[in-house]
């Protein structure tokens, strides 16, 4: 078992979906209540890294993190060290792999609030901000607890980008799923074994928590 | 919610994330553990050179093993390495004349191609691939696993070899391409192919015992592996102690004994 693989990609998990979450959350209530111009382009956007290959993601984090793009370098100006084959470099991948993850869940969950819910909210004289906190919110939480459970479990599961922009660093981009396949090149097959059921418990009681959430929403 | 207050959320979410990234502690490579490119024909002998090099300096290195192309790849994208074992000199010299190495490197060992065949396979293992021309021509031969020969540098090797033997043309469709050499190692071990020309590093690896036989190709029949290492731009003080340390000969014998030839 490689630890400090492990310990990376719950970093990593942990990061991504807390970073994602406020702005999952407003992105999922805009699109579960507004219509505005240009709507279906914005649900398309959020939604593509669920059919796009990640290596096609990986290949233009590739070029765009790279120290001679100009991307790379206004990173660099900004906060000091390039951002390639870098622990910061998987964070940001994370964050643009994990947007329908974070993103849908909640949006589904703001739509199931129905209209006069809202209404009786803003009529019983409750600021914006306390109708969000107090009614909102409440109704919503299956489906932010859903989004953070799947971010995070997508986060730990991602291989593809994390192979092409990470460069297997032990201790700085190699995370758990790299490490497996790392392992099985080395013919470590009881470190490989070990860690692939780590992941397949780990993704079982991911899958579990949100169907568990998603079951509690429906009317009995 | 009114526009302006929305664009100030997500101005203050980048604003957070830019400060996040900028407070992030120093990466854990920029101290004194330097991350080593290693061709992964490498992967037994620079495991056990590495260790004694802890044992003997109290210095400790990283390695990354994976083919010798994507790290060139990786390393002309700024990838932090400090020194790279390439399996194949020519990425070495392309690294040198981009100016992102210290200087032309060192020959560290010449690598042999050999031929694996896994336990119960129909096709028998011989030097000059006499059978295993015959069983692709019989059928015995289904799939033959090599490594990738477009950045994998043993891969090219065995693309010149099955070149030499005549047979490239007709295994067309047959080859199953790892995306390095142990990559290639991997699916003969499993006996997920009748055959794979692989590094004889690996042939002869304690991992890969007992699970089929192996005979050395010709060395003449493929441009020799010439395995080059260099110090990269930014190398510190333990990668320089670790490239000294591994053209000692005590750790030359090593490399002997794990297979490869050493340059004269």
């Amino acid at each position: 078992m490689d630890w400090s693989s492990l310990r990376l990609s719950l970093e990593l998990a942990l990061w991504t979906a807390l970073l994602l979450l406020p702005l999952g959350m407003v992105a999922g209530r805009e699109l579960a209540w507004r219509r505005f111009a240009g709507r279906a382009w914005v649900e398309a956007l959020v939604a593509l890294p669920l059919v796009l290959p990640p290596t096609v993601l990986g290949y233009y984090l590739l070029v765009a993190f790279g120290g001679s793009s100009a991307p790379g370098q206004v990173y660099q100006a900004l906060v000091g060290r390039p951002l390639a084959f870098s622990f910061q470099g998987l964070l940001l991948a994370s964050l643009i792999f994990n947007l329908p993850f974070a993103v849908q869940p909640m949006q589904r969950a703001f739509e199931a609030i129905p209209q006069d819910v809202r209404e009786a909210a803003w009529v019983s004289g409750l600021t914006r901000w306390r109708a969000f906190l107090r009614v909102e919110l409440p109704l919503a939480w299956p489906g932010v607890v859903s989004s953070l459970v799947l971010t995070a479990a997508h986060t730990v599961g991602e291989f593809g980008v994390v192979l092409m922009i990470g460069g297997n660093i032990p201790g700085e981009t190699r995370t758990i799923s790299i490490a497996i396949y790392d392992r099985v090149q080395a013919f470590d097959e009881g470190a490989a074994a070990s860690m692939s059921a780590l992941l397949l418990g780990l993704s079982l009681f991911a899958i579990a928590v949100v169907y568990l959430l998603a079951g509690r929403g429906r009317p009995r | 919610m009114k526009a302006g207050f929305r664009g100030n959320l997500v101005g203050t979410w980048l604003a957070a994330l830019v400060a996040l990234l900028q407070s992030w502690p120093a990466a854990p490579y920029a101290a004194e553990v330097p991350v080593v490119a290693a061709a992964s024909d490498l992967q037994y002998v620079l495991v056990e050179v590495s260790e004694t090099f802890t044992r003997d300096t109290g210095r400790a290195v990283k390695l990354s093993m994976g083919s010798s192309g994507n790290f060139t790849r990786q390393i002309m994208q700024g990838a932090p390495f400090e020194l790279f074992f390439s399996a194949d000199e020519g990425y070495v010299t392309e690294l040198a004349g981009r100016g992102l190495t210290q200087d032309a490197g060192a020959l560290y060992a010449v690598g042999r191609l050999a031929l694996f065949v896994p336990r119960g396979s129909a096709v028998k293992a011989d030097a000059q691939l006499h059978d295993l021309a015959a069983s692709l021509a019989d059928g015995r031969l289904r799939k033959l696993a090599i490594a990738n020969p477009e950045h994998a540098p043993y891969g090219r090797a065995a693309r010149q070899t099955l070149e030499k033997a005549g047979i490239w043309e007709k295994l067309q469709g047959r080859l199953v391409m790892g995306e390095n050499v142990s990559q290639a190692a991997q699916f003969v071990a499993t006996g997920s192919v009748e055959a794979a020309l692989i590094a004889y590093s690996l042939a002869i690896s304690g991992p890969m015992a007992g699970r089929g036989a192996y005979v050395l190709v010709p060395e003449e029949w493929h441009r020799p592996l010439r395995q080059r290492m260099v110090l990269l731009q930014g190398a510190g003080a333990t990668a320089r102690a670790f490239y000294a340390f591994v053209q000692l000969r005590s750790a030359r014998a090593v490399f002997e004994r794990h297979g490869f030839s050493l340059p004269r």
